[in-house]
């Protein structure tokens, strides 16, 4: 059996007398997209912070391709392969998307400072590079027009593609994807939809994510965990999950309005 | 009008100036929201460096006095900091003072009342510049300035280092998950206002001051009101607002003799006066971004 990309033990995290995470474990397998849903409150996020390390752990480990992750910074996560987007955008607002892109290929730079200062062939040259890798990446999430532009001047759903770029310039071994279609008009949605699915075919990137739109999660997850109350109480194929009682009383509700509603309740 | 471009060239290389001073303290702002009241005193002992080596090099003693400042700068941060790493910033700022008292009182007992000479290649020479005699050091002190701010923006505006900067001091965390490591960037503010220093202060020691001397030490804080008129947060605010003080301070300083209604000494409070203003009608300073804080 592989190793898996990502491997979440006995994640337990706690915030005062407060218990966010309680021993909630999963394993992501190479190539497959991994969904985490519940309520609102329910830790989702908390587990995307500890994995990013933003969130120290109280009891657990994360191993990245087998190699254990907790622990570190923040910085240190993304050098080690963790992705990430963010439920409230996560863009730098005085840039253009180019910037913000480039940012992601900040990690395989090599140029140092004052090589940057001097404006050195080698640093130069790099920069070069960097900017075709950009443009390849912004063309695949269908954002080339946009590379110009400064965020502040771009749609809700475009932004969330731009972060989603920007991720993917970062070649992680691991996408962490914080709701990428909230607040997304049906087209918006659809078309990330497609993005995401696409991406995952054509690089075989393992991907996290959380996501409220049950439509989206049923459509594109290979396994979905389902939290509530930061226990993990079912894990699983999505036709498996919805199906779980505890999901439908937790969670989805009657099974009609599972097939029906495209976003979940707050 | 011979008079006013006198003033005003003359008013734009003190800004320039004021502008590396202000620069400093931006930097240094920026990248961890400390302010470093201890600036002073790095721009007296980098000077001060500078002038002890200088009968050797020029040149040499420059790049001693930039390692000295920059060692200083970095054990600093190590020592200021790391060390209070998730304290409040208002402590380590007050901590700043305390270091910039040791440093002056260092220097008291090495400089005393003496008038160092930095042995700079350009002296007291005078030049002739679009008819109007000028100093070579105030046009020294305006080219230099010049060079190191239009240097600065084209490394924080084109290099990924620039890019991690900007990040790092916009989302801290979005920038840490880009893997940008937030220790590096506040040692490398650090270091960068400490070169700074040394810079500044050479120049200083040519033009306003003859030579380095204890004064030298708050002159810092005379530039303070620029980096406040421009723009705590803003690079290019600091190098603004460095031109609009000096500029003011010459013509205050020039024209003085129409400006006796004001007082004897007005040139001396009016920096002060004129950061007061600009703080009334715009707090976050002329290039500034206003802080929204959620009800």
């Amino acid at each position: 059996m592989s190793t898996p990309d990502l491997a979440v033990a006995d994640l337990t995290v706690r915030f005062g007398g407060v218990t966010a995470l309680d021993h909630v474990s999963f394993d992501v397998m190479p190539g497959r997209i991994h969904a985490v849903i519940g309520p609102n409150g329910a830790g989702k996020s908390t587990v995307f912070n500890t994995i990013s390390n933003l969130v120290p752990l109280d009891e657990g480990s994360v191993h990245l391709a087998g190699v254990r992750i907790d622990g570190r910074s923040a910085h240190e996560s993304a050098a080690a392969g963790v992705g990430r987007t963010f439920q409230n955008l996560g863009l730098f607002s005085d840039m253009t998307v180019e910037e913000n892109l480039l940012l992601g290929t900040y990690l395989r730079g090599r140029a140092g400072w004052l090589a940057c200062a001097l404006r050195l062939p080698s640093a130069t040259l790099e920069a070069r590079r960097m900017r075709a890798e950009v443009s390849d990446v912004a063309a695949t999430v269908g954002i080339s027009d946009l590379l110009k532009q400064t965020q502040t001047s771009l749609s809700y759903g475009d932004r969330k593609r731009v972060e989603l770029a920007r991720a993917l310039c970062m070649r992680p071994t691991v996408l962490l994807l914080d709701e990428p279609v909230a607040g997304m008009n049906p087209l918006e949605s659809a078309t990330m939809t497609g993005t995401i699915r696409s991406i995952n075919e054509a690089l075989g990137l393992t991907t996290l994510l959380v996501e409220h739109d049950m439509n989206m999660v049923m459509s594109l997850a290979d396994t979905v965990t389902v939290l509530n109350f930061g226990r993990m109480i079912a894990d699983g194929p999505p036709d498996v999950v919805r199906k779980d009682p505890a999901v439908v009383e937790a969670y989805l509700g009657a099974p009609s309005d599972t097939d029906s509603s495209t976003k979940e309740h707050a | 009008m011979k008079e006013l471009a006198f003033f005003l060239l003359s008013g734009a290389a003190l800004g320039g100036l004021y502008g590396l001073l202000a620069l400093g303290f931006v930097v240094i702002y920026k990248a961890t929201h400390v302010l470093n009241f201890a600036h002073g005193s790095f721009v007296l002992l980098g000077a001060y460096v500078v002038a002890r080596f200088s009968s050797w090099s020029f040149w040499g003693a420059l790049a001693i006095g930039v390692l000295v400042t920059v060692v200083l700068a970095l054990l600093a941060e190590r020592l200021l900091i790391r060390t209070m790493a998730g304290r409040a910033v208002l402590s380590v700022t007050i901590m700043t003072v305390g270091l910039d008292i040791v440093l002056l009182t260092a220097a008291r007992t090495e400089i005393n009342t003496q008038l160092l000479p930095t042995r700079d290649p350009w002296g007291d020479k005078q030049v002739v510049l679009l008819g109007l005699v000028m100093p070579q050091a105030r046009l020294v002190a305006l080219l230099v300035s010049i060079v190191v701010a239009v240097s600065f923006f084209i490394w924080l505006r084109y290099s990924r280092w620039g890019l991690a900067f900007r990040a790092a001091t916009e989302k801290r965390e979005a920038a840490a998950l880009m893997g940008i490591g937030l220790g590096t960037l506040s040692a490398l503010a650090w270091a960068i206002a400490g070169a700074l220093a040394t810079v500044s202060g050479v120049l200083l020691a040519t033009y306003p001051y003859p030579g380095v001397n204890l004064d030298l030490g708050t002159i810092a804080l005379a530039a303070l009101p620029a980096a406040v008129i421009g723009g705590l947060e803003s690079a290019p605010g600091a190098i603004i607002g460095g031109l609009i003080v000096g500029i003011g301070q010459i013509l205050v300083q020039g024209y003085q003799e129409y400006l006796t209604w004001l007082g004897a000494g007005f040139h001396e409070v009016f920096t002060f006066g004129l950061m007061l203003l600009v703080l009334l009608v715009r707090p976050q300073g002329l290039f500034g971004q206003k802080e929204i804080v959620r009800a």
